[in-house]
């Protein structure tokens, strides 16, 4: 940081020192504020998952209760959507980050003709506007005369999360070393060898990192679902029909647990990484 | 999105080269396929429906003929200009305030965090685990006539309306808010790689701190804010979801349009064109803004 390098040199004046310190807690002041404001609507999905609304709308404070908690699972059309949601988000996870990683393991370690119009394709898919894809493929199923439903909302979440899990495991791949692939090639392990024990297990946490981002983008996706869904309700179309009528606490829940569990996930697997830079 | 190719990796490529030339094409098969089926040849699909003509003018319920009837683009843009320029106006404003919002904090978290960046980073993205619609409808909570957020504002004079909710400023707000990760992360990524001794360097040429932040932070970091600004323009100008849970029903946006005149009017033709009209429109932008700054590359 400029402060020590600076101090060698000359005493800063006093005036120069305030500055500094005003300055540089200003933007820490500031990162704490920006902070607040993301979780702010967190905090109110949590202190509301306690609430006892009066009537359907669970908006304004009314008595502190566990209710919600303790009878999650209350309403059977909340359990559904959430089955739904989970084995849609399971499936498309699968199959996005096997293609995904495929094509970024062909996009770094080859040269090929062609792959220019490879990096549009897979770019072409994050450029466009969520409506325009969810109505292009409703376009096509509809002129296909194939019926929307379960199928048809999978297929549509493994179109858009492969171009995610390009990027992501892509990135990774070119952060490696490539020597470290040389050495064992030079230690005789054959291209199979040397794939198996030194190239998947550095990429790993890349792909396992394209495989969380897939499952909640395709978790919590309401505007290509809502356009290939048919009659099947997934979690978010739940929550957006429920909007109208007013929202049930058990929402919050599910929402907050959602937002703990995969906080705690993140988290682990960080500790995880670092145990094993260290070891 | 973010594609600079390594230079170490390089060397690893080129011995590669010639060993069996199928192998990338083998590798790449079955995704681009998938895309080819369901993205490129969707938007084939898409561009016909918005050429078809209606078996009875003015009657969706009856059904459309395969045609090539170009009109339907002008009648769609007649009928709905004003969505349209609202929703890149809208984006346009949630995409400068989530860079202002975000830089600072981007800033922060580079440079000052010290042994808590990784945490931090963690805490950036956390909010958005917990559902979309969930975040969404908590600024209805938050935003709320009677609530605390409105009321004070409203006492300081600031509120034409009186009120939050149900107006443009809580659609804008909705977008800044739901889009901002798509912001830090890449400004973030490009403070991260700055070579903190070229700072230095500026310092020690006699620049005071804030002409070393403008002449040398800010230049360094551009790939950053082009990818920001565009991972959020890009999907607040096509959201629906904020305009239709926060704001009132004068602020919809060509979203709104393209989902109800698909889903509920079932007017196929005007809703694949309005479809085609906003994804020309942001490709566009998108190509000229990249140009613009000069950061090819990104793409």
């Amino acid at each position: 940081m400029p402060a020590t390098t600076h101090a060698v040199r000359y005493r800063p004046s006093a005036w120069m020192r305030t500055s500094r310190w005003i300055r540089s807690h200003l933007i820490a002041a500031y990162g704490i504020l920006a902070l607040l404001y993301l979780f702010l609507p967190i905090a109110v999905v949590f202190l509301f998952s306690f609430n006892k609304p009066v009537g359907r709308q669970n908006s304004t404070w009314n008595a502190f209760s566990f209710d919600a908690w303790t009878h999650i699972s209350r309403d059977p059309t909340i359990m559904n959507a959430l089955g739904i949601s989970l084995r849609i988000a399971l499936v498309a996870t699968f199959v996005a980050t096997i293609l995904g990683s495929l094509i970024a393991f062909a996009l770094v370690r080859y040269r090929f003709i062609g792959r220019s119009s490879t990096n549009l394709i897979i770019f072409l898919p994050m450029a466009t506007p969520e409506v325009v894809l969810g109505a292009s493929l409703l376009a096509l199923f509809l002129n296909m005369g194939l019926p929307l439903g379960f199928t048809t909302i999978a297929i549509a979440h493994i179109m858009f999360c492969i171009s995610f899990v390009v990027v992501t495991v892509k990135s990774r791949l070119q952060g490696m070393d490539p020597r470290l692939e040389e050495a064992a090639a030079d230690l005789y392990a054959n291209e199979r060898e040397t794939f198996r024990y030194v190239t998947l297990p550095l990429v790993a946490p890349g792909i396992a990192a394209a495989a969380l981002l897939s499952f909640s983008l395709s978790f919590d996706d309401y505007i290509i679902t809502n356009f290939n869904s048919g009659t099947i309700v997934t979690f978010p179309m739940y929550v957006w029909g429920a909007a109208q009528r007013g929202i049930p606490p058990q929402v919050n829940v599910i929402g907050s647990i959602m937002f703990f569990g995969s906080l705690a996930i993140v988290i682990a697997a960080q500790l995880v990484g670092k145990a094993r830079r260290k070891a | 999105m973010v594609a600079v190719l390594p230079s170490g990796g390089a060397k690893f490529e080129q011995a590669r080269v010639g060993r069996r030339k199928s192998t990338p094409y083998l590798l790449l098969i079955p995704g681009l396929a998938w895309l080819t089926v369901f993205f490129l040849v969707p938007l084939f699909s898409l561009a016909q429906t918005s050429l078809m003509n209606a078996r009875q003018p003015g009657n969706p319920d009856a059904g459309f003929l395969p045609g090539f009837n170009v009109a339907n683009y002008s009648s769609a843009m007649q009928a709905y200009l004003e969505q349209y320029a609202r929703s890149f106006e809208y984006a346009a404003m949630a995409t400068v305030l989530a860079l202002i919002i975000a830089y600072p904090l981007a800033y922060f978290i580079a440079f000052r965090s010290g042994r808590f960046k990784n945490f931090l980073l963690v805490l950036v993205v956390a909010p958005f685990f917990a559902s979309f619609l969930i975040r969404t409808y908590a600024w209805r909570t938050i935003l709320a006539d009677d609530g605390f957020v409105t009321q004070f504002i409203n006492n300081l004079g600031l509120l034409p309306d009186h009120r939050i909710i149900a107006t443009p400023i809580a659609v804008v707000a909705g977008l800044t808010y739901n889009f901002l990760p798509f912001m830090t992360l890449p400004l973030y990524s490009s403070l991260e790689k700055i070579d903190v001794r070229l700072i230095e360097a500026a310092g020690d040429l006699y620049a005071k701190p804030f002409t070393g932040f403008r002449k040398v932070t800010v230049p360094l970091s551009l790939p950053g804010v082009v990818a920001g600004t565009l991972l959020t323009f890009i999907p607040a100008a096509g959201d629906y979801i904020n305009a239709q849970l926060l704001g009132g029903p004068t602020d919809r946006m060509i979203g709104n349009v393209i989902d109800s005149q698909f889903i509920q009017i079932r007017d196929y033709p005007t809703a694949a064109a309005m479809s085609f009209v906003l994804l020309v429109t942001i490709l566009v932008v998108v190509t000229v803004y990249v140009r613009r700054a000069g950061t090819e590359e990104l793409l």
